[in-house]
């Protein structure tokens, strides 16, 4: 075969596997969104909706204000910058197409057809221009050759269930964020360390909860920066230091012209008041809260000061790890262990951040594919009781299966056909063990799933099955952290490349 | 990884469940409720509904089945009085039988490709791996059909189970089980009738190879008297007797039957169906528009056409200029059509891959020059032909161009927002993904000319892509220009006339492939 038929069929398939992303999210797009038909708060989509409405119609001093025009207690923006600048956009396209999606105040609840077509195709657009490109970016340049595989890992991490189930299902828009990240990531991998610092400051200002993320790239880059000694590293940490800070500036410049306005940025990113955690969380506290009653026990802010502490000293040991022995093989590791640890242990967490620990993971695929596909599964199982309420259940376990059934078809598959296929890579893919506990693990949440669709749980325990599921994720989640650590400090520090080089000396 | 890709493909169809639904779901919930509540005497006389039902017995019992488990779901779907009910109850269960009900459609395809993976055809080392062979690549091919789909996951029928079926008798008589091909042939036509119109492929095959075994290709009709096998024609005869009898019987015996084939062949319908399913007479009613405006404009012609460009689309369809068209008159070009395909199959016994090519061409024949034809029919060419795509190079040419343009054909069946997007994908994933893989399986070391879209002639790649701007005016140019009002229905026309060209172009070239192939040859040389 010449070389440029086999670009052709690469093309030709890296194009199918877009087109297989995209029916999948457009599968879900049919079913319904969050707080459909539910006044008078609705839900999520709403909340999406009604910024596009105020970003639109108000100038930018009111975004983040209680006025006569901006009610914050009816879905105030609670997002950083970027996000509202994204509504803004949104709701300029919104106010082109019908002038009633976003109409001040008298949009509020607006639903139709034609609003939903809208709204999921938004959502879908965000995918197509950073998402997609991102994760794309990430595999091919992580692979350096073209090949199938690498389209594998694409199509695996691209048809996550819990994203897609929480992006275009329940309504939000964090492929966005996550896109970024993964872009930061990418980035770093390819040694462009000025320009991953601003797309990871691009994904903070999205979304506060990027936070999770920024210890691995903060310690990350201080310890392969200053690796070749300090005097040759300060110049380099100086030029990233100011990449992040004009980053910052430029994207909040609106809101720094006074002191006030960015006290009341802080103020609605990090809602104190709100408590530990909302509705029932697959984490530690929540967890915890099953045997003590935590909530009752401490006040906010002992409680802050407490998640504080423990999520600083369950990070630390990965984090220090990744500043004296930086490695990229590690890097995605770090993430997944940091971003899993301020799931478990921090203040303010909500069921959907456990993407901010599960997306990480999908880059793992392909070092660890078995463990990978597990925790996406449980990943996405853990949110089932916020699924069920919007009416995704079917497109849940349809998705969930798939995913299953897609990373083991093509796992083998990969490994019957590479010649040059990494054994060690793919070993628990095929031990049995592992596969007994998977199974048994899939079992439990399939019988947690029946138990609480079709069973009304104890009239004294209305929240029985949710916090069921919590608990019964966080053991796993708590697991799972246990075996991301290990892996982490499994891995030599000494990256990949040198010891090629390595090699090749001798 | 067989079973793996048939729930992978399954839980896209999950996904689809709640997209829109044409009125055949309700079709279908109304057979559920009769079958369900009334005694078998009353199935084919009830008439609450204006959706009757039309489909054979056995499809009845389907239903009866069917309803049987729906009772558990929502009874009151199954209430005959309860028009249009739709729960959501209601939804799941008639999606997911659809979904499971395609278990049918994979085993007939896991036959098919059992059979080109044993028979020897196209051996080659070429295809170590597994999933590039040229069974697994059937398997997608028609796992993964964006008709069926389109048909019966998003506008709501049964056609993969019935197609499974059909598959399922391919694969036996190619495997050269006549009797079993025989008798699920027999099943699914008392399933669906439409698939009478293949009948004539299975009877002359049937006949000729199984009652006259071992009579020589020439022979003459002395030789074949001698060779009749008596035992054999009666067992074949009983066996297809039985499943009528079975089917129709209890009718027959409560003296039904009379109401039973008036439902099955209502003769009151028009030429064609509401959208022109792209063949002959689809382009035969576009001439005939096309000379009564031309007569009006320039006064040749005194007729009264004032309906003509602006209803249009009416079932009962008199035409203008051109002679109007009878019922028997599409029966006689029907069967004239194939009679040459029936012939050479008659003169090429022992080779069973000629008769799933006469069996398309009697699907060719009958879906272009047929009495009201359904745009649905068309899977019944694309369906078949697909297990000679993998086969033989000249065959996977014509299933590219057909399975193309066919299924492009079905998109005014969804013409709702939300799923412009899904039927796109469907079409562009179907077509990239047999693009690829039969250029990969049958053109690997040619290379290909300019300009041209693999294994395909220029014309054809040029026809091939007038599909997008085709698209284009439909729903970008065509609503832009403001001619909506003027002239609703003048996407529909172009759309079918356009695709009826592609489809007679496929009929006429692959009936030209058919008749000039040699007789007993069947085995694949290597390309």
């Amino acid at each position: 075969m010449s070389s440029s038929s086999s670009v052709d069929v690469f093309r030709g398939a890296g194009v199918l596997t877009l087109l297989g992303i995209l029916i999948l999210r457009w599968g879900v797009s049919l079913h319904s969104y969050s707080g459909q038909k539910k006044p008078p708060m609705y839900g999520d989509y709403e909340a999406q909706r009604h910024w596009m409405e105020v970003t639109h119609n108000l100038p930018v001093k009111e975004w983040y204000f209680n006025t006569t025009n901006n009610d914050l207690l009816y879905w105030g923006l609670d997002y950083p910058p970027l996000t509202a600048y994204h509504s803004k956009l949104c709701g300029f396209i919104a106010s082109q197409i019908d002038e009633s999606f976003v109409a001040l105040g008298t949009s509020r609840g607006f639903e139709s057809y034609a609003h939903k077509l809208f709204m999921r195709w938004t959502v879908i657009f965000s995918d197509l221009l950073i998402l997609i490109p991102s994760v794309w970016w990430y595999f091919v340049s992580r692979h350096k050759t073209s090949d199938d595989s690498s389209l594998v890992w694409i199509f695996l991490v691209l048809s996550h269930p819990g994203l897609l189930l929480i992006d275009h299902g329940h309504f939000q828009y964090n492929g966005i964020s996550l896109g970024f990240t993964v872009a930061a990531a990418a980035a770093i991998f390819q040694n462009k360390k000025l320009l991953g610092s601003m797309l990871f400051v691009f994904a903070l200002s999205f979304k506060q909860m990027s936070l999770y993320h920024a210890f691995p790239f903060f310690f990350y880059l201080l310890g392969d920066t200053l690796k070749g000694g300090i005097l040759k590293g300060v110049p380099n940490l100086a030029a990233i230091a100011f990449v992040v800070l004009s980053t910052f500036a430029l994207l909040w410049s609106p809101f720094l012209t006074e002191i006030n306005q960015i006290k009341q940025v802080f103020v609605r990113l990090f809602p104190f008041a709100r408590g530990v955690f909302e509705d029932k969380v697959s984490n530690v506290w929540c967890a915890l809260n099953v045997l003590i009653k935590i909530k009752n026990l401490f006040k906010n802010e002992e409680m802050a000061l407490m998640c504080l502490v423990s999520t600083l000293i369950v990070v630390l040991p990965s984090c220090l790890d990744i500043l004296f022995r930086p490695n990229k093989k590690k890097f995605v590791y770090a993430l997944i262990n940091s971003g899993l640890t301020f799931f478990l242990f921090s203040y303010q967490v909500h069921e959907k951040s456990i993407l901010l620990a599960s997306i990480p993971v999908a880059l793992a695929l392909p070092s660890d594919p078995f463990l990978s596909m597990w925790f996406t599964t449980v990943s996405s199982f853990s949110m089932l009781p916020l699924l069920l309420k919007d009416g995704l259940l079917i497109p849940t376990v349809a998705l969930s299966v798939f995913h299953i059934v897609a990373t083991t078809l093509m796992v083998n598959v990969l490994a019957s056909t590479s010649l040059k296929s990494n054994k060690s890579d793919n070993q628990n893919v095929t031990n049995f063990w592992w596969w007994a506990v998977f199974s048994l693990s899939m079992m439990g949440c399939a019988v947690l799933t029946l138990l609480t669709v079709a069973v009304k749980p104890p009239k004294h325990l209305p929240d029985l099955f949710p916090l069921l599921i919590s608990v019964y994720s966080c053991i796993h989640f708590l697991g799972f952290l246990l075996y991301f650590n290990y892996k982490q400090f499994s891995l030599s520090g000494i990256s990949l490349r040198q010891t090629v080089d390595e090699k090749k000396h001798k | 990884m067989f079973w793996s890709v048939v729930l992978l493909i399954s839980c896209v169809k999950l996904l689809l469940i709640p997209a829109y639904r044409s009125t055949d779901f309700e079709v279908h919930r109304n057979w559920l409720a009769i079958t369900h509540s009334l005694p078998v005497k009353k199935w084919y006389t009830e008439s609450t509904s204006e959706w009757t039902l039309d489909y054979p017995p056995l499809f009845a019992w389907f239903e009866y089945f069917l309803s049987q488990i729906a009772q558990f779901f929502d009874p009151k779907m199954l209430i005959v009085t309860n028009l249009n009910y739709a729960s959501p109850e209601t939804i799941l269960f008639q999606r997911l039988s659809v979904i499971l009900a395609d278990l049918m459609f994979a085993y007939g395809t896991r036959e098919c490709c059992k059979y080109v993976t044993n028979s020897g055809l196209r051996k080659s080392s070429r295809w170590n791996f597994r999933w590039s062979s040229p069974s697994a690549m059937l398997q997608l091919l028609l796992l993964g059909n964006a008709g069926l789909f389109i048909v019966d996951h998003i506008h709501f029928q049964y056609n993969g189970f019935l197609y499974g079926i059909q598959l399922l008798s391919i694969a036996k008589i190619l495997q050269g089980s006549y009797v079993a091909g025989a008798f699920w042939f027999a099943v699914l036509l008392n399933l669906k009738h439409i698939y009478a119109y293949v009948a004539p492929a299975y009877l002359v095959y049937l006949l000729r190879n199984y009652c006259f075994p071992n009579a020589p290709a020439n022979a003459s009709l002395k030789e074949l008297h001698a060779h009749f096998s008596m035992k054999r024609f009666t067992e074949l005869g009983c066996t297809v007797l039985g499943v009528f009898i079975v089917s129709f019987g209890p009718f027959l015996l409560m003296n039904e039957i009379g109401n039973v084939l008036g439902r099955l062949f209502p003769f009151k319908r028009g030429l064609s169906h509401a959208y022109w399913a792209p063949n002959f007479w689809a382009l035969y009613n576009t001439a005939d528009k096309f000379a009564a405006v031309a007569g009006q404009r320039y006064k040749l012609l005194n007729v009264s056409t004032n309906a003509a460009m602006t209803g249009g689309l009416v079932q009962e369809f008199e035409h203008s200029v051109l002679p109007s068209i009878t019922p028997r008159m599409t029966f006689m070009l029907s069967l004239l059509s194939i009679t040459p395909a029936l012939v050479k199959l008659w003169l090429s016994p022992g080779n069973p891959l000629h008769f799933v090519r006469c069996l398309v061409l009697c699907a060719f024949g009958s879906f272009m020059f047929g009495w009201h034809v359904h745009e649905k029919a068309v899977l019944m060419l694309i369906i078949p032909l697909t297990v000679l795509a993998v086969v033989w190079r000249r065959e996977a040419q014509i299933y590219l161009v057909l399975s193309t343009v066919g299924h492009y054909s079905l998109f005014p069946l969804l013409f709702t927002a939300f799923e412009l997007p899904i039927k796109v994908l469907l079409l562009l994933i179907n077509a990239l993904y047999a693009f690829l893989n039969l250029s990969h399986l049958f053109a690997l070391d040619k290379p290909a000319a300019s300009w041209t879209l693999p294994l395909l002639n220029r014309t054809e790649s040029l026809y091939l892509v007038g599909l997008l701007p085709l698209f284009l005016f439909e729903q970008v140019f065509h609503p832009a220009l403001g001619l909506s009002d003027k002239f609703p229905f003048l996407p529909l026309m172009i759309t079918s006339a356009y695709c009826a060209i592609g489809v007679l172009y496929c009929f006429v070239q692959y009936y030209w492939h058919f008749i000039g192939m040699s007789g007993s040859n069947h085995k694949r040389k290597t390309h």
